[in-house]
């Protein structure tokens, strides 16, 4: 089995606080992998280190065979990400948006225009390409955010908590496209959330972080059975504990919320 | 270059989006003209130095670029605070392209600012010298707007809030414009502030559209030409060194 993800004793250190603390595991390629774990468990940064936007203090990570820090450029064009908050531009429209984020991955302009248009119908939003992403519900930013990540045919998407503030009915539609995608183009799909039903539904390989440290890795059957418990749930309470986790937040983040308070721009 | 080109679209697209801010952004530029200009007109015309309102558009075509690219760096901060700056972040682009193509925008937008005080002039009775200079002056126009849109994006990578933004660029803008020879001849001021305008680069900036544009100059054009080169050469490093060490 061809592993696309490789993290062995990946650490990441700031000053004195180890947030990550050589940590091992891998995905399988064409696989639906969650990654689970409490606020402030390490999730966040791993998944940093994963997508470039942080360097490893220690260990070794690699996506689609290529070595995160040496070979920063390939591993960018190998994935596409859904991250948290939305980052699309606002003030453009979903059209427009798409064919920025073709320009940045050198998406040959010959194949751009009908790849847009084969993803705009994907996430039912084609008829909605000249609107400006400000007029969009958040589900429907989601839903443009993944049309985006998968432009440049990407090895493997990540969802970091995709489905994170939208209502149901959008919720399964999204997880019903990621279930397509990694079916139909045999992609690999890497995942985090709070929604503990999500990921045993859905992934077929889970890991979950806690103070830094991978506690448990399996299939949610395997979980279940390790903790002696029904619901992947109570196995994830069972392995992380019950307490409260109080994550200082960022300057940025802070500041991200005062915004939102404020109201739009 | 399709990447500069396309971040610099980007750019193009938004300000064209919001025409209330750029009739907002003529109206300080028309009062510097109309208030100062004909408020102290005569004063100026007394003491022999000819037509203030003349003397006066040089100077608030390079306020203009001045206000408005310095400004321009709140648009990276909106783009952390927004996410928008995440997807250029984890994209296959080195970051000196990203800098640059946003930079560029703004730098563009400005000099258009600066192109619309130049033509509102005319309706006040500015006329070039020599046209044939109009090109010349527009080019050293263009070099200080990338300058300083390079800048203010440097320092949008430093800080987070809204607020440190405009506290450093109040700071910034109002010396280097008021001391810089945009509103006054620097020929008879007190030797201090000769020696304050001399180390803005503002000031040669505004010489040299000055001498473009109405054949008066204080520093002459290759004082002019390699203050500002040095000046413009400085500030792209600092905005493309800043800009490197954003954290997600």
């Amino acid at each position: 089995m061809e592993k696309i993800i490789l993290a062995e004793n990946l650490t990441k250190q700031f000053g004195n606080l180890t947030a990550v603390d050589s940590i091992s595991f891998s995905v399988t390629k064409g696989e639906i992998f969650a990654f689970l774990g409490p606020n402030g468990a390490g999730k966040s940064t791993t998944i940093k280190m994963l997508t470039t936007l942080l360097q490893p203090t220690s260990g070794r990570l690699e996506l689609a065979g290529f070595d995160v820090v040496t070979h920063q450029d390939e591993v960018r064009k190998s994935f596409g990400i859904v991250f948290q908050d939305p980052s699309v531009d606002d003030e453009l429209t979903a059209l427009e948006n798409m064919q920025l984020h073709g320009a940045m991955y050198n998406v040959p302009r010959a194949e751009l225009g009908s790849r847009v248009e084969e993803l705009l119908r994907l996430v039912e939003l084609w008829e909605r390409k000249d609107s400006l992403v400000k007029t969009f519900s958040g589900g429907m930013k989601r839903r443009l955010e993944i049309a985006r990540g998968l432009l440049h045919h990407p090895h493997i998407l990540f969802l970091d908590e995709p489905t994170l503030g939208l209502d149901t009915q959008t919720r399964n539609l999204l997880w019903e496209y990621v279930r397509q995608l990694s079916k139909k183009e045999g992609m690999t799909i890497f995942f985090s959330t709070h929604y503990l039903e999500e990921a045993e539904q859905i992934a077929e390989h889970i890991a979950i972080i806690d103070h830094g440290k991978i506690v448990a890795r399996g299939t949610a059957a395997q979980l279940k059975k390790q903790t002696k418990t029904k619901s992947l749930e109570e196995a994830y309470l069972a392995l992380t504990g019950k307490e409260l986790r109080d994550e200082s937040a960022s300057s940025k983040d802070t500041a991200r919320l005062r915004v939102r308070a404020a109201g739009r721009r | 270059m399709r990447v500069i080109y396309a971040l610099w679209l980007r750019q193009m697209k938004r300000y064209f989006r919001a025409r209330s801010r750029i009739i907002g952004a003529i109206g300080q530029p028309l009062l510097y003209l109309l208030a100062l200009g004909y408020g102290l007109g005569s004063v100026y015309k007394q003491g022999g130095n000819g037509n203030y309102v003349t003397f006066l558009v040089p100077g608030v075509m390079a306020q203009t670029v001045l206000f408005s690219a310095v400004f321009f760096g709140i648009n990276i901060i909106f783009d952390k605070q927004f996410g928008f700056l995440k997807e250029t972040m984890v994209a296959p682009v080195s970051r000196f392209k990203i800098m640059l193509g946003g930079a560029l925008g703004g730098a563009t937008t400005s000099v258009l600012q600066g192109l619309l005080v130049f033509c509102l002039s005319f309706a006040l009775g500015f006329r070039p010298y020599n046209w044939a200079m109009v090109p010349v002056a527009f080019g050293f126009l263009i070099v200080l707007s990338v300058a300083l849109a390079s800048f203010s994006s440097g320092v949008g990578a430093m800080v987070n809030d809204f607020q440190g933004f405009q506290a450093i660029n109040q700071f910034l803008i109002f010396p280097l414009f008021f001391l810089s020879g945009a509103l006054y001849p620097l020929t008879h001021v007190p030797t201090a502030l000769k020696v304050i305008a001399a180390i803005n680069p503002i000031s040669y900036a505004v010489d040299a559209l000055r001498t473009t544009l109405l054949n008066q100059t204080h520093y002459g054009l290759a004082k002019d030409t390699i203050a500002l080169g040095t000046t413009a050469i400085v500030l792209v490093a600092f905005g493309v060194y800043r800009f490197r060490k954003i954290e997600a």
